[in-house]
């Protein structure tokens, strides 16, 4: 790099040099030996969580040949998480399905499913919290556990480290286990060289790993190696002004977090209260009853879960394991939410002619998808506001929630945006203020056609021919200009409400660009 | 027949609750607004979707407080008349309005009787009469020659008079 004439001394000549005095205070903090402070913190890393978990669900953990899902990259398909057999066999993560094909003929694969993924993440933190109670996520696929003073619980933090292995290997799950002082050297250590920094020791078990352990993005990555900074050690060594000018204040944000200099506190993602519960039955059953039956069992020991912290479902999904390992679902939704098992049961029971039972079921498993805030309340006669609620949720399961609506006032002039749908199980009633007369059926204009007179004596209009009674008008309507509507380019329009010799009382308006033209919008009565 | 003179009839009494009615012509949406404008309470109000007439809840707003109004727009006319009896049944509503077009015939307009017997109150807005099991039908029109009139013609009515009442 000759235009920057100091970095080429950074290059380490043998042996290093011993590190330079530390410049900020907290840097002795993590050099001195174990102090009061110190934090241990043990990341887990699942290198092939994708695949594993998609083999756990398909029952086949720990399949000897080689196994991948894919997605799309950059518009191609490619290897997202491999197995470890598909590792021996040469495929990486972030090759082309085509090059792993060729490279692997008889690998096996199975579309990624983010949504799947996810759960499962969340599933880990969930089981993780049975080795500290501060569990963080760390990028895509890393907890972090804060397990100060926890780890003589298991016997030590080595003992520990083997308990996490061993309980994924159980699940059929690769876990790389990492503990330092910091977060960011748990993690290094975790990904790079799964193992233990004794207390007070994480730079020098950091020291030679590469940069990529930095949490850096691949460009700050390339970047520094393009210089020859390729261990955390020769980075810390450098000098920081000149890093920080070139590479980004980000890079030595990430060595300070990974040797302690700065602190990075591990935020707990508290797993969410999942209601959810699970029978598994000893023979199959195909008869309504029986699914109904097994159905009971499990809203009450859901909604007691629910009752206890003070929610209720919105939202609740059965699922039946069918011998032929196929799974029926049913779906029901709530117009406002509730945990009285003999109502759900009541919305489930409809739910039940559309579920197939095929050869038997032979368990059944409920969770409350959504659930919102419901405060216990005193037991009490039903109200109309519940029945309402209830005859909402009914019809939302019989034709789609979106299909039951309300209407809302809307700040609008234009008379068929002076309102909006919204559906009635997410929306509150809100009153309609006095407004111009207006008429009570409103449809998509109907044009008259270019007829003489303000308005026209006579006109035909769905194969009939009307003549004008009497008329009020005009109501001039502008075009609101920040809302580019097609329908209202035509400019301005005069809105006249029109009494016809025949009967129909109608509403008309002009419209004068590019010439004038009549239409019909209404219908009063 | 005699004109009831210029008085509003009493449409609850008429319409009493626990049955079905229907209501034919130009002027039957009013008809129904003014049926919800004497009840209180949530009006249910199903369209299909394939209707292009919507409700213009600033139109309604001269008859009852569109906030009581629940809008439902069942996919067709068979999901409607089983939407209609879901909402009678629960009696949730004391109006129940459906625009089913074509008139329910004998089989539906017993099915809808059935479930109105809890309580709930129907109403069909329809485009042509049929023999069925309605309690009352009502041809409502605007009377010509009039901005706001309306002629209600009382044409079945199984318990009761016939009638005609003319509004201003």
């Amino acid at each position: 790099m000759p235009d920057e004439p100091a970095l080429p001394c950074l290059r380490p000549q043998g042996r290093r040099p011993p590190p330079p005095t530390p410049r900020r205070a907290a840097a002795p903090r993590a050099q001195a030996g174990v102090s009061a402070r110190t934090r241990r913190i043990l990341a887990i890393t699942f290198p092939h969580l994708a695949a594993e978990a998609q083999l756990r669900r398909e029952g086949r953990r720990g399949l000897e040949i080689p196994f991948a899902i894919t997605g799309a990259v950059k518009n191609a398909l490619r290897l997202i998480s491999v197995n470890p057999a598909a590792l021996r066999a040469g495929l990486l993560p972030g090759m082309s399905l085509a090059d792993a094909r060729a490279a692997c003929p008889e690998v096996a694969t199975r579309p990624q499913s983010p949504d799947r993924h996810e759960a499962h993440l969340q599933a880990l933190v969930r089981w993780a919290e049975r080795f500290s109670p501060i569990v963080g996520r760390d990028r895509e696929d890393t907890l972090v556990l804060d397990i100060t003073g926890c780890a003589h619980l298991f016997g030590g933090e080595a003992a520990m480290a083997r308990e996490v292995s061993d309980a994924c290997a159980a699940l059929g799950l690769t876990a790389q286990t990492g503990i330092a002082d910091t977060r960011g050297g748990a993690w290094a250590l975790a990904h790079m060289s799964p193992g233990i920094a004794a207390a007070g020791h994480t730079r020098a078990a950091l020291e030679d790993l590469p940069i990529s352990a930095l949490r850096l993005n691949e460009d700050q990555v390339e970047e520094l190696s393009a210089v020859g900074l390729s261990t955390i050690g020769l980075v810390a060594n450098g000098p920081r002004g000149q890093i920080a000018r070139r590479f980004g204040v980000e890079t030595l944000k990430r060595l300070d977090q990974a040797l302690g200099a700065e602190p990075e506190p591990i935020s707990p993602a508290r797993a969410e209260p999942r209601f959810a519960a699970r029978l598994s039955l000893p023979e199959p059953v195909g008869l309504t009853r029986d699914v109904m039956a097994g159905l009971e069992n499990l809203l009450e020991r859901v909604t007691a879960d629910l009752a206890r912290a003070h929610r209720g479902a919105r939202h609740l999904r059965l699922t039946a394991a069918r011998v032929d390992s196929r799974d029926e679902t049913a779906e029901i939704r709530l117009a406002r939410p509730n945990r009285d098992p003999m109502r759900l049961r009541a919305l489930f029971e409809r739910k039940m002619g559309e579920m197939d039972a095929g050869f038997g079921i032979e368990a059944l498993h409920l969770v409350a998808l959504e659930t919102e805030t419901l405060k216990p309340t005193q037991a009490r006669r039903e109200s109309e506001g519940d029945r309402l609620a209830d005859l909402i949720s009914r019809l939302g399961n019989r034709i789609g929630f979106e299909n039951v609506t309300r209407l809302l006032p809307n700040e609008s002039h234009i008379p068929e945006r002076a309102f909006t749908t919204a559906a009635a199980a997410w929306s509150e009633p809100e009153s309609f203020p006095a407004s111009l007369p207006r008429p009570i059926s409103l449809f998509a204009p109907e044009p008259l056609g270019h007829l003489p007179g303000r308005p026209p004596e006579q006109f035909r209009w769905r194969g009939e021919t009307l003549h004008l009674l009497s008329a009020t008008g005009p109501e001039r309507i502008a075009p609101e200009w920040w809302w580019d509507d097609p329908e209202w380019r035509s400019g301005p329009r005069d809105y006249w409400r029109v009494a016809t010799r025949e009967g129909p009382r109608l509403w008309l308006f002009q419209t004068h660009r590019p010439r004038p033209l009549w239409w019909i919008q209404g219908q009063f009565a | 027949m005699l004109d009831s003179a210029m008085k509003q009839p009493d449409l609850t009494r008429l319409l009493c609750a626990g049955r079905v009615h229907e209501a034919m012509g130009l002027g039957n949406r009013v008809f129904a607004a003014s049926l919800a404008r004497a009840l209180s309470g949530p009006v249910i109000w199903l369209i299909t979707q394939q209707s292009r007439e919507r409700l213009c809840p600033q139109g309604l707003v001269r008859f009852f407080d569109p906030a009581r109004l629940i809008l439902v727009s069942p996919p067709d006319r068979r999901a409607l008349l089983q939407s209609m009896e879901e909402a009678l049944r629960s009696g949730a509503a004391p109006l129940v309005t459906g625009e089913t077009g074509r008139a329910p015939d004998l089989t539906e307009s017993r099915r809808l009787q059935l479930a109105a017997a809890g309580g709930g109150r129907g109403l069909c807005l329809i485009a042509d009469a049929m023999t069925n099991a309605a309690e009352t039908r009502w041809h409502c029109s605007p009377r010509p020659g009039t901005e706001t009139a309306q002629t209600w013609d009382l044409v079945k009515n199984k318990k009761g008079a016939l009638g005609t009442w003319s509004l201003a």
